[in-house]
């Protein structure tokens, strides 16, 4: 973690003395500077110019970003745009844009157009610097579901279909058949270029809903997942232990788990990040889609609805009577998923 | 030297002193503490990774030995309460090694919760005042309240019974028996907010019922004076501590009750899930017959059945009375509740997960290294407080004034 820095002539205002009277002083002590890189971050914390290390450091004492000042809030993105382009090798800006006043975000998506090609996943997995590989994490999941294949030659047959066991349990033989049923876990899939919509299959895509009343907020135990005002549920990668509570509290399995260090190659980093969103995690925080909040903070759309060939993705400000997502909600057939829960969804699914 | 700064030396110094054999166990559960060291250097330098978990089964082996160790020490109570309440004289004098065995369990549930964390290293976040404590909301919070209350009532009781007995002064009983109370209480509130933590999720559709709480209760009452029968024979068998038979047979009386409504509740769990077979019981029928070709919990499942039933059976017959069949009766339902809280209640929660997917998980060796390194250590700490208390009890160790 600590690898030797090459030392810079600039002056360190922060420490109140140079770099080279550091050094001076760190030379005379012999193999105390050699030392110290071996033992880790902690021990130069004041006196290296490792981004790493000082983040490091800095990051472990820092409180909830909630409750942060906004001047520690500047100082806490400033640390990690350090390190972040440190690390990747460019310039990397994490923003801290809050919440716009009058704006409560929604998304709709139309399940009759989805054609399950799954470029919104890829095209999320892109933009949030998710981890690529071991383990590759996916923020999206677009659930395949199979037509219904009644048959006829079925209509008389029962369950259990051996004789003398007819105890007027009355279960059809086309009862087992899939119709639109996700069973068994074979909902995922990995389309081919062109070869979707499959023959005999739907599909449904799922993320996050950003539940009114989400349950993952409710269970955790720190609250460093929590709603912002602009209705988009956030997590403070932070602030969060790992107890995973929230994975096991939604039930839209909309959360995914950092199981060791994520895998974010540089070249394919996406350096415009902010602090509640895409900025790359670290191993052992949870994570899931916060509606681009880097781009939806700036009036952009989501990168899911961008890449969306069909047009069956749609986000906008549920507050404003003429966005596209209201119109949906007051003229199309909506409904929203386990809405038994009484979760409140701001993600719905619509029909035209 | 006052007698309570040589309160603890005494204790411990005694606890360390042993014959060849009490050495060669300690020894055999230190072996296991290296391979928790070395489980435990991977997890905190690769991360979780190394565990067989996954978004599906998020959580594993860590929090299902959690729960069913919480219910080991919530059964301190079918020793302490009857002992003090029900003016039982026999159970007095052992009382206190009920409270030892909840102690070391309690110390066990901290290690398998701090396993189960993602970031250990920001523990502090979750301490109140310094960190956000998401009370009353979050009902991990109340976990880690009632836990950490109840360690502490069973250290202050267990501890301060000890201590007056190691100085020859008599029990303050304005003192000590509310505290025995509240300890009794506290008890049945560690399981029962541990089966609120788990039932309160309806994405869990297997958890999310009523029954859990007390389901807890029943199997934790049956599982946890298991383990103290076989502790106190094992302190009979060692020791000049002369448990007497009648002990035994209150204990076994005890947990012939709570396992035979276990075995209700489980029954009446299966039959309700089963008969209308709807969505919320993907997950015991993927217990109890496999789905889709998945079937790694099934022979678990089972074998939990028999071991329960056959264990009750044989309690309900005079064998319960007989030393020899005794300690194979605990050892069997004592692994039956430990398979039916782990295998049983917690992975198939997980499987299908809410969007219908059935997943199976399987540990790794690192993961079972820590799990077995927790209960080394757990027994190393159980093995130490039950030879210090018996020398107390004894009057071995005793308070000299000279020293």
């Amino acid at each position: 973690m600590s690898k030797p820095t090459k030392p810079k002539c600039e002056e360190r205002k922060s420490a109140g003395t140079t770099r080279r009277d550091f050094l001076k002083k760190a030379g005379t002590a012999g193999a105390a500077a050699g030392a110290a890189s071996v033992l880790g971050s902690a021990a130069l914390m004041a006196n290296t110019d490792n981004p790493d290390a000082q983040t490091t450091w800095a990051e472990w004492f820092q409180g909830n970003y909630r409750l942060m000042t906004d001047e520690e809030k500047k100082e806490a993105t400033a640390r990690l745009e350090k390190r972040y382009s440190a690390q990747y090798g460019k310039d990397v800006t994490v923003d801290d844009t809050p919440a716009m006043d009058g704006v409560l975000f929604g998304y709709a998506l139309n399940i009759q157009k989805c054609i399950g090609c799954r470029r919104c996943v890829k095209a999320c997995v892109k933009e949030n610097n998710q981890s690529r590989t071991n383990t590759e994490i996916e923020w999206i999941r677009v659930v395949r579901m199979e037509k219904g294949q009644f048959s006829a030659g079925d209509m008389d047959k029962g369950y259990p279909p051996e004789e003398g066991h007819e105890y007027g349990v009355q279960v059809g033989g086309n009862a087992y058949k899939p119709a639109g049923v996700v069973l068994e876990g074979k909902h995922y899939y990995e389309p081919e270029e062109n070869k979707v919509p499959e023959k005999d299959a739907f599909y449904f895509p799922i993320a996050c809903m950003q539940c009114e009343k989400p349950p993952c907020v409710k269970v955790c135990p720190v609250r460093t997942t929590y709603r912002e005002p602009d209705g988009i549920i956030v997590i403070d990668y932070n602030w969060c232990i790992g107890c995973r509570m929230c994975i096991g509290a939604c039930p839209y399995w909309a959360r995914r788990f950092n199981w060791g260090e994520p895998n974010l190659p540089a070249e394919d980093m996406n350096p415009k990040t902010h602090y509640l969103g895409n900025r790359p995690r670290m191993k052992g925080v949870a994570e899931k889609c916060t509606f681009c909040i880097q781009r939806s903070r700036h009036g952009r759309y989501t990168a899911c609805v961008e890449v969306c060939p069909v047009g069956a993705r749609k986000f906008g400000n549920l507050l404003d009577p003429e966005s596209e997502v209201r119109k949906i909600l007051d003229r199309k057939r909506v409904f929203r998923l386990k809405a038994e829960l009484n979760t409140y969804p701001k993600f719905f699914y619509f029909i035209d | 030297m006052s007698s309570k700064t040589r309160f603890p030396i005494d204790f411990f110094s005694y606890a360390l002193k042993g014959g060849a054999q009490y050495y060669a166990w300690l020894a055999f559960l230190g072996v296991f503490v290296l391979l928790w060291a070395v489980g435990n250097y991977y997890q905190l330098t690769e991360g979780m990774i190394i565990t067989g978990l996954t978004d599906q089964t998020s959580w594993g082996m860590y929090l299902s030995n959690f729960v069913f160790l919480v219910g080991v020490a919530a059964a301190a109570v079918v020793v302490v309460f009857p002992a003090y309440f029900y003016k039982q004289e026999d159970l007095h004098k052992v009382a206190v090694l009920g409270e030892m065995v909840a102690i070391a369990a309690v110390v066990m549930c901290m290690l398998f919760v701090f396993a189960h964390m993602g970031r250990p290293d920001r523990l502090w976040h979750i301490i109140p005042v310094i960190g956000i404590y998401n009370w009353p909301h979050s009902m991990l919070t109340w976990d880690v309240m009632v836990l950490t209350g109840y360690l502490i009532l069973n250290l202050v009781c267990g501890g301060y019974y000890l201590y007056m007995k190691y100085a020859g002064k008599p029990l303050n009983k304005s003192f000590y028996m509310p505290m025995i109370l509240i300890a009794c209480v506290w008890a049945l509130s560690i399981h029962t907010v541990t089966a609120f933590l788990i039932s309160t999720m309806p994405s869990r559709p297997m958890w999310f019922h009523s029954v859990m709480p007390i389901k807890f209760i029943t199997t934790a009452f049956a599982a946890g004076p298991a383990l103290i029968i076989l502790c106190f024979l094992t302190v009979r068998k060692h020791t000049k501590m002369d448990i007497p038979d009648s002990v035994f047979h209150k204990i076994s009386h005890f947990i012939t009750y709570f396992l035979g409504m276990a075995l209700f509740l489980i029954f009446s769990e299966v039959v309700i899930e089963l008969y209308p077979s709807t969505e919320h019981s993907f997950g015991l029928q993927y217990l109890m017959f496999g789905m889709a070709g998945l079937d790694k919990l099934v022979p678990w499942f089972w074998t939990a059945i028999v071991l329960m039933v056959v264990s009750f059976g044989l309690l309900l017959s005079p064998l319960r009375k007989n030393f020899k069949v005794l300690p194979w009766i605990c050892v069997m339902l004592f692994v039956g509740i430990w398979i039916d809280k782990g295998m049983g209640l917690l992975l198939p929660g997980f499987s299908p997960s809410p969007i219908g997917e059935l997943s199976e998980y399987t540990p790794t060796m690192l993961e079972l290294f820590v799990v077995i390194g927790n209960y080394a250590i757990g027994f190393i700490v159980l093995t130490l407080l039950m030879k210090g208390a018996v020398g107390v009890v004894l009057g071995d160790v005793k308070y000299d004034q000279s020293k």
